[in-house]
């Protein structure tokens, strides 16, 4: 069973402000997902090999090969700060 | 606080595992072509799949993954038929995807061991990964304080093979001679540069003690930033010894993650563990699952260099050299290479060995290099070596010889012909010279003969001063002994 509390622990791990009214959708809508997965589990899987990954492909590889790099400039115009071609990024704090 | 005494510290066991993190030697990261060189201009090797920007689709790169079949068939793990890649989630500022593209639950290997000194160490696991990117503090030197970052992604993106062992390691010394063995391991194999001060090799270790006899763990602390094997230790015995304080006193060790201070010589707390770790890992859908065949494992299995412990182990039973030598030897992957090249140019075992732990190692350790990067090839080391055992030039001429080539290169032989350094083996042109010795030294003649036989090792070194150092040393032993015998 999902509680609120889950839904507030979710949202600070990522990084989410929720309102008291978001938080009461959430709480329903995970439950339901839940839901949706305790029905999966009814499917009887035996003898089926375990899959992480629904495209029906394996070992999509690339050779061990350099390509010329990006111009730096070009690479931090999308950088919401910038100092002397470095990312710029607010103060750390220690809590991680 | 008191000092600890060894009767306290008798009452506890240590026990470690080690997380290791090897970079692997590459060319381009791991999910892109974007170079992977060290020390480059900051954000210069990073592309838009490194930087995880929108749309982009990382692809694996092929030798990564033979790199670490590779790796982990040196440490005797089971390599796994099916893998895949997951995604870790965590905030912070050298992530740029806020989540590390690693394994969770399949990883490339598992299950092996090595064996430290006799005593087999087991290895949990050792999975793939992205290394993270390089945070600069600005207006401090450290975090604390600073009022922003700056970030270079270059090593974003770089691929990692992560080493867990399990919680067997059971001193700080034994903490570095398995780390010591790891960096062997990989250099040998090629795969990792192994270098702990440029970071290409890191290592973090859980700590944590126990009273003798107690079967379940105590909490442990993860202690990193150890940038020397020395490091490793020091910081090791501190933290041991700060949890037994703790313990002794009545205080309980706090799961957290705590920094080794190098200069202080003291580790102190970095973040508390307690709820921030929930990575919320998932299968990357952006990668396809890699399907390891045995055939595959097979064909990297048949390029198997011969690793350090079987090296060591030849040394010692085949050649004959001490542990000791074999050790020093083998730790030394450069020596150990050229070593080998001599030997198979027949010559004299014990000669080689002598000159590369005296004479070279000395010469290399006072120019801060490595045989490889100097002009002394095997060949010409194996010819010097011959003409020692030849008693064509003496070990007096030979110590000066080495470190010409050293320096200079060139043919030792020619060298030998033309600054006429061959060893003087006629007796005539000896005698002359010990019946001049003799001549301008009349009072230790004197003193010779009157009992003071330690005297005599003062007429050879004259001798050979006078020749150059190139007497030969058993005609001058024999004709100083016939010229001072009494009359």
């Amino acid at each position: 069973m999902i509680t609120k509390k889950d839904v507030e622990h979710v949202a600070k791990l990522a990084r989410l402000a929720l309102t008291e009214e978001e938080k009461e959708k959430y709480t329903s809508q995970f439950s339901d997902i839940l839901d949706y997965f305790n029905q999966l589990r009814e499917v009887n899987t035996e003898n089926v090999e375990p899959m992480a990954q629904p495209v029906p492909m394996q070992n999509v590889m690339r050779e061990d090969k350099v390509e010329l790099p990006f111009i730096r400039d070009e690479i931090l115009m999308n950088a919401p700060l910038e100092e002397n071609g470095y990312f710029k990024v607010p103060k750390i704090s220690e809590e991680g | 606080m008191p000092e600890i005494t060894q009767e306290i510290r008798d009452k506890y066991e240590t026990v470690i595992g080690l997380e290791v993190h090897a970079q692997l030697k590459t060319k381009s990261k791991i999910f892109c072509n974007s170079a992977t060189e060290f020390g480059q201009e900051h954000n210069s090797q990073v592309c838009p799949v490194c930087l995880g920007y929108p749309g982009v689709l990382p692809v694996l790169n092929k030798k990564v993954l033979e790199y670490a079949i590779l790796t982990g068939l040196a440490l005797n793990c089971e390599i796994a038929r099916h893998s895949k890649f997951d995604r870790k989630q965590y905030f912070y500022p050298d992530l740029p995807k806020n989540y590390q593209i690693s394994q969770y639950d399949m990883p490339v290997c598992k299950n092996g061991h090595i064996y430290i000194n006799g005593k087999k160490i087991r290895i949990n696991r050792a999975h793939l990964e992205e290394d993270a990117g390089k945070l600069v503090h600005a207006g401090a030197t450290g975090l604390a304080g600073s009022t922003y970052s700056l970030v270079d992604y270059n090593r974003t993106g770089v691929p990692l093979l992560e080493i867990v062992s399990e919680p067997e390691i059971s001193s700080p010394e034994e903490a570095r001679i398995y780390m010591e063995e790891l960096r062997n391991i990989v250099r040998y194999l090629g795969v990792c540069d192994g270098n702990l001060e440029e970071g290409s090799l890191r290592c973090d270790a859980n700590v944590s003690i126990r009273p003798l006899g107690q079967i379940e763990l105590g909490t442990k602390a993860e202690i990193k930033n150890m940038n020397s094997f020395k490091a490793l230790q020091r910081a090791i015995e501190y933290e041991v010894e700060r949890q037994i304080e703790l313990v002794e006193h009545g205080e309980r060790v706090v799961q957290e993650t705590r920094l080794w201070k190098e200069d202080e010589g003291i580790t102190i707390s970095m973040r508390s563990k307690e709820e921030a770790h929930d990575y919320r890992y998932f299968p990357e859908p952006d990668l396809v699952p890699m399907e390891i065949s045995a055939e595959w494992v097979h064909r990297i299995r048949e390029t198997m260099p011969e690793l350090p412990a079987e090296k060591r182990q030849r040394y010692i039973s085949e050649l004959g050299l001490s542990e000791y030598d074999a050790d020093i030897l083998v730790n030394s992957m450069e020596m150990a290479f050229f070593f080998d090249s001599v030997i198979e140019l027949k010559t004299n075992v014990k000669t080689a060995v002598n000159w590369l732990m005296g004479d070279i190692t000395a010469y290399l350790k006072e120019n801060k290099t490595t045989i490889d990067k100097t002009e002394l090839t095997p060949e010409s080391l194996a010819e010097m070596l011959n003409l020692i055992d030849k008693g064509i030039i003496s070990n007096a001429i030979a110590k000066k010889i080495v470190i010409q080539v050293l320096e200079n290169g060139g043919n030792v032989e020619e060298m030998v012909e033309k600054q006429g350094l061959s060893v003087i083996s006629d007796e005539s042109s000896i005698k002359d010279t010990i019946k001049k010795i003799l001549e301008s030294n009349p009072e230790q003649v004197e003193r010779y003969k009157s009992g003071k036989p330690q005297l005599f090792g003062f007429f050879v070194g004259q001798v050979m001063k006078e020749t150059g150092g190139r007497a030969n040393p058993e005609t001058v032993n024999r004709l100083l002994k016939e010229e001072l015998a009494p009359c």
